[in-house]
């Protein structure tokens, strides 16, 4: 299987997930610099990792968005390739519109860091088939600008395509607002566009993909992964 | 311009006459001013300085370099240091706290090793003031914006608040790097005909003059210093970082000098006379941000996020093409030649040539008159009042548990990213931090400790104290201590008392490190940290890194098991002199705290490294702060257990429960193996103090109080 992780300029988790996905699954993965016009020949998955691209001194993603790259990346997504943004990376997503929704600061106004609780939502995605729906993960978070914002009529309808993938929730698994740490609504912490091939995820599974940290339920997602390239996409 | 207006004492300047054979000239005054003053020349603590052990078998680089660096095997060595940012943090903490953080991290760099982890000794005034907040959000936002943008983590550090930080919050930004041993890079590498190149960003008026700044005492019109503190660029940094490691990585590289106090004059003059060559710089050709700016300014500014290398003619163009490739600006601005000059030019002409030897190390020492102070017999006088015991023990160890200084801190290190690059597996919140190093899977163990309250009653016993409660936390945990950091933090040394404490508590850590064979590879010293109103405590800060083979070896706290025994080795009770105890009762310490025992430390260490090897323990902690009693309630509190304690002893309570000092811990062990652990500290004072269970905490009668108690207090909602 062969990973492509883009690298922006300010990009801090590049060499993180590419570690994780290299010791998970064994894939090989090529760093691709982001004045890059395409992509690797014979991409199997792209990941835009999580960081401050360009120093995130615009609106976080709004110039990573905008960089050669993303034509690449684009055209890679629109023929059904896999696309997997975490953190700073979904926030480019949004920005480029390859994902709906926006992202506010954290509602208590400042960085947070630490263990987290998600639900999956759905086990019948490309990233998530070694998941079961209700199964609580624990990923970390890091992140200034977590707050998922969409207008209703948008999130209803996300909701209705079942576009939510992940949710904060307790260790019980309920979403509750006490087990939100950032305020997104209704607690969506990773989503998919319409294709079931891009996802934005705010939590990191790379930083709990090994039982050296202390999780591995990040792991199963890079499973989840290679066992759909492996079956051909064909799930 | 009079050398009196620039900071420079009479002999000073008289010694710059001798060694130039001529009066200087406008411009290199400025750079004499800078180059010999107190932050860059240590002239009234070289003498002290050299009272540190600087050998060791893991030693590879000792003090003199930008970091020192130790070998953690397998090739591979860990380059750290710890440097104050304490002047620019009174004055603007939001970028004073940042500055801190790049400039380390950039020290760290300049020995060719990849940044891996920071810590952050934050010591503010007292809680709730309103300029403790404003100062403390500014430093603690600085600290967060800065390291989480860049992408070093931070792991670990230290918060305390007490009033004689007031008006002088101190920022003690520490960082240590990963660098392959066949892969350093150091400023006495240089050679004759290579190029001086200048990378990142432009250089602007901000910081000039701020070594200077940080070598006197801070002036009440705070304001006018503004343009001595510098701005930081965490993205610029980031850049900076990958550019410079990927040029490393090339062996582009023949040396690297980060470009913070004294600007291009200390980078440029130090590789020269380090490295035994001239070095000319053109002035012109320094990329700038502002116009009109004259050559000193352009010589000494401070603008942050800039690298000097040395490289090989024969790579301009590599270089050239990497720093392209991230955006930075690239300009070769000097050569090297034979020699020991430091030369400026402008335009054309030479505006300064100094012999670099004697801008970098010609600055005569300085003996400052050093005697006890007067009212030191008070201070170590115990009154009544310090020994009160409080209205009730359950009252005393929820205060204690609830106060700033003690109380969960997870409010700060939320704040900073912690975990990024994968390494943490013991983060913030714990007396150690454990990194596993990815290159040869071992594990680092990190401490920061400073004790300044038992330093004012005792400077030297108290800098021990310092040294030996880091070492006895890595031995506790099962690491083998490899060197030391330090970071001296005092007001001023022009008063002889003052200049006591210093030399006091310098040899204090000075014999604790060598008793306990832990070499000082690195360090700072931060002088003059007092305003006409207060002054600092005498603040020595202390960071160790050690060693941890396997992860099997390493011996966590707050792991209580259902059933443990629980043994508290040491002596019972200890000193209630500078403890928590009186910080939060009495407001005032007095008396004598424990006195530094070698033999004693050493002992303990030893059984205690045993201890960890022999894996006959759950869960460990050694006592430091609040003494026996919050050694429980963490541990009880972390484990989610409770635990009924009850032993012999004829110490009163207040010193059983809060006396601290000496080589103590409590160790959880499962009652199978106690006999093994009783075996293994036999002839050192060991005692079965009870047993963990159920969800309360009893002490000997004195109290008992439910786990959830403890834990709201501790968390503080």
């Amino acid at each position: 299987m062969k990973v492509a992780v883009v690298v922006f300029p300010g990009s801090n988790c590049d060499a993180d997930v590419a570690h994780a996905v290299e010791v998970t699954i064994g894939a090989s993965v090529e760093m691709v610099w982001h004045a890059s016009e395409s992509l690797p020949a014979g991409t199997d998955l792209v990941i835009l990792p999580g960081g401050f691209s360009y120093g995130d001194y615009l609106r976080c993603g709004a110039m990573a968005a905008r960089s050669s790259i993303m034509k690449g990346v684009k055209r890679f997504a629109s023929s059904g390739g896999l696309v997997l943004g975490i953190c700073n990376g979904f926030q480019i997503l949004t920005e480029a519109k390859m994902l709906r929704g926006v992202f506010l600061p954290n509602r208590t106004l400042s960085f947070i860091c630490r263990p987290c609780t998600l639900r999956v939502e759905r086990d019948d995605t490309p990233f998530t088939l070694r998941y079961k729906i209700g199964q609580v993960v624990h990923f970390p978070i890091a992140h200034h600008e977590g707050l998922y914002y969409l207008d209703k009529d948008e999130l209803d309808a996300l909701e209705k395509r079942r576009q939510v993938v992940f949710r904060y929730a307790t260790p019980t698994g309920e979403a509750t607002d006490e087990a939100n740490p950032n305020g997104a609504l209704n607690n969506i912490a990773g989503m998919v566009n319409e294709g079931g091939n891009v996802l934005g995820l705010i939590p990191h599974p790379e930083r709990a993909s090994e039982p050296v940290l202390g999780s591995v339920d990040g792991a199963l997602m890079w499973q989840s992964i290679s066992e759909w390239i492996k079956g051909g996409g064909a799930h | 311009m009079n050398h009196r207006t620039l900071g420079l004492r009479d002999e000073e300047f008289d010694a710059i006459v001798e060694g130039l054979g001529r009066e200087p000239n406008e411009t290199e005054l400025h750079l004499f001013s800078v180059m010999w003053s107190e932050h860059c020349s240590y002239k009234s603590t070289r003498r002290l300085l050299r009272l540190f052990p600087k050998e060791g078998k893991s030693v590879v680089q000792g003090p003199g370099e930008n970091a020192g660096i130790v070998d953690v095997g397998d090739g591979w060595g860990a380059a750290f240091k710890v440097e104050s940012h304490n002047h620019p943090s009174a004055v603007e903490p939001y970028q004073g706290a940042a500055t801190g953080v790049g400039g380390i991290i950039r020290d760290i760099l300049a020995m060719g090793a990849q940044p891996t982890a920071s810590m952050d000794g934050l010591f503010f005034g007292r809680e709730g003031a309103r300029s403790t907040r404003r100062l403390s959000d500014g430093i603690i936002r600085g600290v967060g914006d800065y390291g989480n943008c860049v992408g070093v983590p931070t792991v670990g550090g230290k918060t305390a608040y007490d009033p004689s930080y007031d008006e002088n919050p101190l920022v003690n930004a520490f960082c240590l790097g990963l660098v392959r041993l066949d892969r350093v890079i150091k400023s006495s590498t240089a050679a004759s005909g290579q190029v001086a190149v200048l990378i990142g960003s432009p250089t602007g008026r901000d910081g000039i003059g701020g070594a200077t700044f940080a070598s006197v005492e801070l002036a009440d019109e705070t304001k006018s210093s503004r343009p001595q503190v510098q701005i930081g660029d965490p993205f610029a940094e980031k850049l900076l970082v990958e550019c410079c490691l990927e040029l490393v990585g090339l062996g582009a590289v023949v040396s690297m000098q980060d470009m913070g106090a004294g600007g291009i004059t200390s980078s440029a003059s130090e590789v020269a006379a380090k490295s035994g060559v001239s070095v000319n710089i053109e002035l012109d050709r320094v990329p700038l941000r502002e116009e009109g700016m004259a050559p000193w300014e352009i010589a000494l500014s401070e603008s942050q996020e800039r690298m000097l290398l040395i490289v090989q003619k024969k790579d301009m163009e590599l270089v050239e093409s990497v720093a392209a490739k991230w955006g930075l600006n690239c300009a070769p601005i000097g050569t090297t030649t034979p020699g020991d000059r430091f030369v400026l030019k402008y335009k054309g002409n030479v505006v300064a040539d100094v012999p670099a030897s004697l801008l970098g190390g010609g600055c005569p020492e300085i003996s400052w008159p050093s005697l006890p102070p007067e009212d030191l017999n008070d201070r170590q006088c115990l009154g009544a009042e310090q020994t009160k015991p409080p209205k009730g023990w359950e009252d005393a160890i929820v205060s204690l548990l609830s106060h700033p200084n003690w109380a969960d801190k997870s409010w700060i290190y939320e704040q900073y990213d912690h975990m990024v690059q994968i390494n943490t597996i013991v983060g913030p919140g714990s007396p150690v931090t454990l990194l596993r190093i990815k290159p040869n899977g071992r594990f680092l163990a990190l401490v920061m400790e400073s004790d300044p309250w038992k330093c004012r009653l005792d400077p030297f016993s108290g800098g021990a104290e310092t040294v030996a409660k880091g070492l006895r936390a890595l031995a506790v945990c099962g690491a083998v201590p490899l060197g030391m950091t330090d970071c001296l933090n005092f007001p001023s040394p022009e008063k002889p008392d003052q200049f006591w404490e210093l030399e006091e508590a310098v040899r204090g850590m000075a014999t604790a490190c060598r008793e306990m064979a832990c070499p000082v590879v690195s360090g700072n010293v931060s002088l003059y940290n007092e305003t006409s109103k207060s002054k600092i405590l005498p603040t020595p800060l202390a960071c160790i890194v050690g060693l941890v083979d396997s992860l099997e070896d390493f011996l966590p706290s707050g792991r209580w098991k259902e059933g443990n025994r629980l043994f508290l080795v040491g002596s019972p009770g200890g000193s209630l002199a500078g403890s928590a105890y009186q910080h939060v009762f009495s407001g005032k310490p007095r008396g004598v705290p424990v006195p530094f025992d070698a033999q004693k430390e050493k002992s303990f260490l030893e059984r205690a490294a045993k201890t960890a090897k022999s894996r006959v323990a759950e869960s460990a902690l050694a006592l430091a702060g609040g003494g026996l009693a919050l050694a429980l309630a963490k541990e009880a509190i972390e484990s989610g257990k409770g635990a009924q304690v009850n032993f012999d002893a004829e110490a009163k309570p207040e010193l059983l429960l809060f006396g601290e000092g000496g080589p103590r811990a409590i160790y959880a062990i499962p009652p199978d193996k106690a006999a093994a652990f009783c075996h293994i500290w036999q002839g050192f004072p060991v005692s079965h103090i009870g047993k963990v269970g159920g969800s309360e905490l009893s002490v000997n009668g004195l109290f008992k109080v439910r786990l959830e108690k403890l834990i709201r207090a501790w968390r503080r909602p």
